[in-house]
């Protein structure tokens, strides 16, 4: 069997469950994380450093080989995304980002007309952007124009857990958009995270379900084989979900009857 | 001086540079970037970088995030 | 862009070998797939679908009702022009043909217009031949511009033509455009199109997206079944119609499925597309893009085209004459000969009585501009 890769940025991946470093009720829970999921790219956020007050560095728990994914969290505005976007990649661990502009606290939900712009800005200085978004369509398209490397519909409103609440609208986006699709937030079990997959979606992003469950690791194993059941039933094909045995032709019965050519 | 330090004001020595910040407050300089008056500083020119009074510092970090 | 890349390299990936070899699995697999991709089209065209046509019938039945409701858009043909330097050998207007020819005058037209439109329908169809020196585009102009006086909706079947000359015919009004590759067998569409400008298969192939480009609205695309393998030309039908609709979300992508009729010249069919053929075509199409409109011609019986509506069928013609200037003419007025014989002569009344009678709305028009300087932009 041929090797299923996910590209994007030209990094080729194995694995298509993205997982996240927020929300751990302590960081040293990552590694096994990491390890239980097979997971190869990982989140990460950026803020001002405690002056007053050393903390834990969560660099220290994320494995050397996973891809680093910064988000722009915080940002309103596309130039205060821009603004994290170059700060990131200064840190010196890549140019992937996550775009992600959030000026409305009570819903969370993403900007996508701020997102578009912040994207074509990062994807012009080279950076390889995963906008977050809203599943619309319009804005999914005009991603693709700026640039974007792949598109990150939200299943649901951040940290809801409520699944796959956006199915017919990100189903939309698997068939129109020529991109990677990776639906982020809001998958709170790992058969929702196998139905995103089943739908045809290219990855899954899972955070707050893997990092405030009771044993972290083990929840991010079972997202893992969910994840690529879902996969591997969308790359089998469907099969069909009613029998071809048609008692009558009552559509068709004219062909059969007379003196049909 | 007065340098604005992650959005609070800072008493500091004068001259005194970004890699000293750091090491005062034993803050590892490879964990950071620095944003100088918006201007981001590469992590090599820390030590070279003196801290004018008036400054506009921002001293940010990775943590954990979705 | 042009569809020509993705033409060419299905044409030459063993078509036949691969419809062989589809089977009941793959059928499955097509009528469960969520999103049918080229493959599953081609499982669906493919002798394994044969004996499943009432599964895919009811498939496409669902699809149609879901997307289309019970409607069916009406149209008439108006014959402009059978002037005509193309050699098509299949072509009753083929220049090689002592035919009678003639084009309308402007006051022709406007009889015309009147004619067609005292029965009620909005929506016309203009076609000529491929004859610049006669009916060039600026003839063209000023026929839609007497047209477009009597009609909300005028639409063209005429010579491919340049993008601009789209778009300053989509600025007159027209706001659509139908043109038949006839076959996609490249190897085999010179020796059916000899001479004339026609001969050019790559300048027809890009015309539909020439349109889209110009701003045309509904653009319609379609082979002659049976001048080729039947599956192959349905293939590629759908795969330039969903290649249309990816590019250009903004226009309506739909299709005619004309099978080859006798008609006055030598050529006949080189393989006979049965009923049974032309409905799995359809069932086919309907099921691979369930938004893509599909015209029933007047080519065929009455009985028949009834028997496709519940099928996937979204158009039709009434009221049909392939004559030049046949709508206002009287009956007994013999001498123009037809493009090709239509077997559904019934009026626009009495289609739209069929089409009441089977549970159907006639629509004559289904759109028209608001701003009437839309597409000059």
């Amino acid at each position: 069997m041929t090797k299923d890769i996910l590209t994007i940025g030209g990094l080729e991946l194995t694995s298509r469950l993205f997982t996240g470093t927020g929300k751990y009720r302590d960081d040293s829970l990552i590694p096994g994380v990491c390890e239980a999921s097979g997971s190869q790219v990982i989140t990460v956020a950026l803020r001002r450093v405690d002056l007053e007050s050393g903390t834990g560095n969560v660099m220290d728990f994320i494995p050397r080989h996973m891809r680093l994914l910064p988000n722009t969290s915080g940002a309103r505005t596309a130039d205060e995304a821009v603004r994290i976007a170059r700060l990131a990649r200064a840190m010196g661990c890549g140019d992937w980002i996550k775009i992600e502009v959030i000026s409305d606290n009570r819903y969370l939900l993403p900007d996508g007309y701020e997102t578009a712009k912040a994207t074509e800005i990062l994807a012009n200085e080279g950076f390889v952007v995963l906008p977050y978004i809203n599943p619309d369509l319009y804005v999914a398209r005009s991603l693709v124009d700026a640039g974007a490397a792949a598109v990150m519909p939200l299943g649901a409103p951040i940290g809801t857990n409520r699944g796959i609440r956006t199915r017919e609208m990100v189903r939309i986006l698997i068939e129109e958009i020529d991109l990677p699709i990776v639906v982020d937030a809001g998958i709170g079990r790992p058969s929702e995270a196998c139905e995103a997959m089943e739908m045809g979606a290219d990855a899954c992003l899972v955070n707050t379900a893997i990092a405030t469950a009771d044993d972290p690791a083990m929840m991010a194993r079972a997202f893992g084989r969910a994840v690529r059941a879902g996969r591997e039933a969308f790359l089998s094909g469907p099969g069909a979900r009613a029998g071809m045995a048609v008692a009558s032709s009552p559509l068709t019965g004219f062909l059969d009857a007379g003196t049909a050519a | 001086m007065i340098v604005v330090v992650n959005g609070k004001e800072t008493e500091l020595r004068d001259g005194q540079t970004l890699l000293e910040l750091l090491e005062a407050r034993d803050i590892p300089a490879d964990g950071v970037v620095a944003e100088l008056n918006r201007s981001i500083v590469p992590g090599a020119d820390f030590g070279k970088t003196v801290l004018n009074d008036g400054d506009h510092l921002e001293v940010l970090r990775f943590v954990g995030g979705g | 862009m042009s569809f020509y890349a993705t033409c060419t390299e299905w044409m030459n990936a063993g078509l036949d070998e691969r419809l062989a070899a589809m089977t009941e699995t793959d059928v499955r697999r097509a009528l469960g797939a969520s999103n049918p991709g080229p493959l599953d089209l081609l499982a669906m065209l493919s002798p394994a679908a044969t004996p499943h046509l009432e599964t895919m019938a009811r498939k496409a039945s669902g699809l149609t009702l879901r997307h289309f409701g019970r409607t069916i858009h009406l149209f008439t043909p108006l014959y402009l022009s059978n002037f005509c330097t193309n050699h098509c050998v299949y072509c009753g207007f083929n220049s090689n043909n002592r035919i009678p020819r003639s084009q309308l005058t402007m006051e022709q037209v406007e009889a015309e217009a009147r004619a067609i439109a005292a029965t009620g329908l909005k929506n016309l169809l203009i076609l000529t031949g491929d004859c610049r020196a006669k009916a060039g585009p600026d003839y063209l102009r000023d026929c839609v511009a007497v047209l477009r006086r009597h009609f909300p909706s005028v639409c063209i079947e005429i010579y491919a033509m340049e993008e601009a000359e789209y778009a300053a015919l989509a600025a007159e009004g027209v706001d659509g455009m139908t043109m038949f590759q006839e076959t996609y067998d490249e190897k085999l569409y010179p020796s059916l199109h000899p001479r004339g400008p026609k001969s050019d298969f790559r300048f027809r192939l890009d015309a539909p997206e020439r349109a889209c480009r110009a701003g045309m609205r509904v653009v319609n695309i379609g082979a002659l079944l049976g001048l080729s393998d039947w599956r192959h030309d349905a293939f590629l039908t759908g795969l330039h119609a969903a290649w249309l609709m990816e590019r250009h979300p903004e226009a309506d992508i739909a299709t005619s499925l004309p099978r080859m009729r006798p008609h006055v010249g030598a050529y006949q069919p080189a393989t006979v597309v049965s009923d049974r053929d032309l409905v799995q075509v359809l069932l086919a199409l309907r099921i691979f893009r369930p938004r893509l409109g599909i015209t029933i011609s007047t080519r065929e019986a009455p009985a028949f085209r009834e028997n496709l509506l519940p099928l996937g069928v979204t158009r039709m013609s009434a009221g049909v004459s392939t004559a030049v200037g046949g709508h206002a003419k009287s009956d007994g007025d013999g001498e123009s000969v037809g493009q090709f014989e239509i077997s559904d002569g019934r009026s626009v009344d009495e289609m739209c009585a069929v089409l009441r009678k089977h549970g159907y709305q006639p629509v004559f028009k289904d759109w028209e501009p608001i701003f009437a300087d839309r597409g000059a932009a």
